[in-house]
């Protein structure tokens, strides 16, 4: 456990450095000369002029070489600066630490929301195989796959927003507002988690630790709770980290659709407005967010699985 | 894509000199008439589940709708024509018409086309790099395996849907460069997939035999180890088609994609948006359009899953 957590510890800044080569280099392909657009921002009447953007472009450090300006720009980084944006001249690591937790907020709740429907849901289905129960929750996981979230938040709106008003369509602050968009964000990845959940639980039903358990004179309850959910909730310990990047990703469309004030809209609308900075900074930011989600997860799964603590490590 | 069509002559190319000597030949024909047989009867029992006729169906519906689209559409998808705005569905526009006054069936028929010809080529180019990449990182290891494998990591440290986002948003709204973005990020999980695949029979026997007599390593990677791998390959990829034409309609959701007037599933939603509480049918077509092609997708690829495990269909 400890020369493996060391190791994935050690992989960590190699990641780390990958991580802020891809975003370095999604600013550097950005098309148009980033003097130019903040000139142009400042003085939109008129085309600014050859020597202006000449001495912006000096001042900003844009003429040394490649490998220099990575090196200033990984040097400002690692301070916790990572820019400023072309549309509002604000720092764009301010702005997503003051939005981030309203991301993390609907994050968080559609992961709880997909654990709490879809494991119970797995394992019921597991368990009474071929009936109906069985039947109605694969079909609820076949849609669930299918139906884009952003199609899924569009429907919420209309008939339980706008139609029935029991819920607020758009806004923040209450729980209520919190709802819609944790249904519509949780929906494709509960379908994925509820189905690992009634595989694997199968898979565990029939080994021959259960039969054991039952010969052993176990009660079916200990039986199934015991040895069957420990071993059969494993494998979706592992999804439940995969999902946070799926969460993650889905957020940029649902907080669009919601006016969700995140994160993901934030960098929709940076985006769409050619604010090339803060794209690079939201990558860098969510990235680094997910490897870190992703370690614990994986640490969890170690600790969770006694099996992998002993001697042996598997590759 | 020249990368594509290299491969799929050199597998044309393959099939052509396999045949070393008669009783090898012989051999080979009564082990694919077994085959052939077993696949007859795995195929029977793969139509039997109304699931897997179901997504048959919608696919097969779908792509001939795609391919007919210009034979089936009763108008030009792109003719705006004002005074005819917001039509309901009648017998000039059997569903009526959109906010400039298009035919939304015309739009929805070619709607299919972009998406599915946009999946279908992110499909292809994926399928391209993974293969590569898989196969010179399990044939030859050593430190090429760490150096791509170390990018393929690094790729999947970055949510999925997080990193396309960005790199379609920095290229630029278009459909191609929503092409490139999903690409970019989609081939590091088949190309990890094609590399186990390739260690697993890489010391096979038929390898070593090919080796001794000779046979250059392109030749072994090409005729040898791609046949035996491309089948399951390329259906593991083909069950993911759903999955992509998320992605691919997501981004184009966001404004990322294809650009007025083309009509495609996703930019339709959007431009039906601002219309929810008045017309709702213009974000409920294109929405039941998508919802329907990925449930097809994921209910065919879930059928072709099966038909592969051998564990499904026990003698």
């Amino acid at each position: 456990m400890r020369a493996y957590v060391a190791r994935r510890l050690l992989i960590l800044p190699a990641l780390l450095f990958g991580i802020s080569i891809i975003s370095f280099a999604l600013l550097n392909f950005a098309p148009g000369d980033p003097a130019e657009i903040i000139l142009r921002r400042q003085n939109p009447e008129e085309p600014p002029l050859p020597e202006a953007v000449r001495a912006l472009r000096q001042q900003l450090g844009l003429d040394a070489p490649l490998p220099l300006r990575y090196g200033r720009w990984l040097f400002d980084v690692l301070k916790g600066d990572l820019g400023e944006s072309y549309r509002s001249g604000t720092p764009i690591m301010s702005e997503l630490v003051k939005r981030f937790p309203a991301t993390m907020m609907l994050a968080t709740a559609a992961l709880a929301l997909s654990v709490v429907v879809s494991i119970p849901l797995g394992i019921i289905a597991a368990l009474w195989r071929g009936s109906l129960l069985d039947s109605l929750s694969r079909l609820l996981a076949l849609l669930g796959a299918a139906v884009p979230s952003y199609v899924l938040a569009l429907l919420l709106m209309l008939f339980v927003a706008v139609k029935l008003n029991w819920l607020p369509a758009i806004g923040y602050g209450s729980p209520k507002n919190l709802i819609l968009p944790a249904i519509a964000l949780a929906a494709g990845s509960s379908a994925q988690v509820m189905r690992l959940t009634r595989a694997s639980m199968l898979e565990v039903l029939q080994q021959d630790y259960m039969r054991t358990a039952r010969s052993k004179g176990l009660n079916e309850r200990t039986v199934i709770m015991v040895h069957g959910l420990k071993n059969g909730l494993l494998p979706v310990v592992t999804m439940l980290g995969i999902n946070l990047g799926h969460l993650l990703g889905g957020t940029v469309i649902v907080e669009t659709i919601f006016g969700w004030p995140g994160v993901g809209r934030y960098a929709v609308e940076s985006i769409l407005q050619r604010d090339y900075p803060v794209v690079q900074g939201f990558v860098l930011y969510m990235a680094f967010i997910f490897l870190l989600a992703n370690l614990a997860v994986d640490f969890a799964y170690r600790w969770l699985d006694p099996r992998l603590h002993f001697g042996r490590q598997p590759a | 894509m020249p990368t594509v069509g290299w491969i799929l002559g050199s597998t044309l190319a393959a099939s052509r000199h396999k045949g070393v000597g008669f009783e090898v030949q012989m051999e080979g024909t009564l082990r694919l008439r077994a085959l052939s047989l077993r696949i007859h009867r795995r195929l029977r029992l793969f139509l039997r589940d109304p699931a897997n006729v179901l997504g048959l169906v919608i696919v097969v519906l779908a792509v001939t709708t795609a391919i007919a689209a210009p034979l089936l559409a009763p108008h030009d998808p792109t003719d705006v024509s004002l005074q005819d705005r917001l039509l309901p569905p009648g017998r000039d526009f059997p569903l009526g018409t959109d906010h400039l006054g298009r035919d939304e069936l015309s739009r929805l028929l070619y709607g299919a086309r972009t998406t599915l010809r946009t999946a279908g080529v992110v499909l292809a180019v994926v399928f391209a790099i993974a293969f590569m990449v898989g196969t010179l990182s399990g044939y030859y290891g050593g430190w090429l395996d760490t150096l791509l494998m170390g990018l393929v990591d690094l790729l999947l440290a970055f949510p999925g849907l997080i990193l396309a986002v960005a790199i379609a948003g920095t290229l630029g709204p278009s459909l191609m460069n929503v092409m490139i973005a999903m690409a970019a990020v989609w081939w590091a999980g088949y190309a990890r997939l094609v590399r186990g695949m390739v260690l697993a029979i890489r010391n096979r026997e038929f390898v070593e035999a090919a080796r001794a007599i000779g046979a250059s390593d392109g030749r072994i990677m090409v005729s040898h180890i791609w046949r035996n791998i491309l089948g399951p390959v390329v259906v593991l990829a083909t069950l993911d088609m759903g999955w992509i034409i998320l992605g691919i309609s997501g981004l184009n959701f966001l404004g990322l994609g294809a650009q007025p007037p083309t009509p495609e599933w996703g930019a339709m939603l959007n431009d039906g948006r601002p219309f929810l509480q008045t017309e709702p049918q213009m974000m409920l077509y294109p929405g039941a359009a998508i919802f329907l092609v990925v449930l097809g997708f994921n209910l065919l690829g879930d059928g072709l899953r099966d038909l592969l495990d051998p564990t499904t269909y026990p003698r």
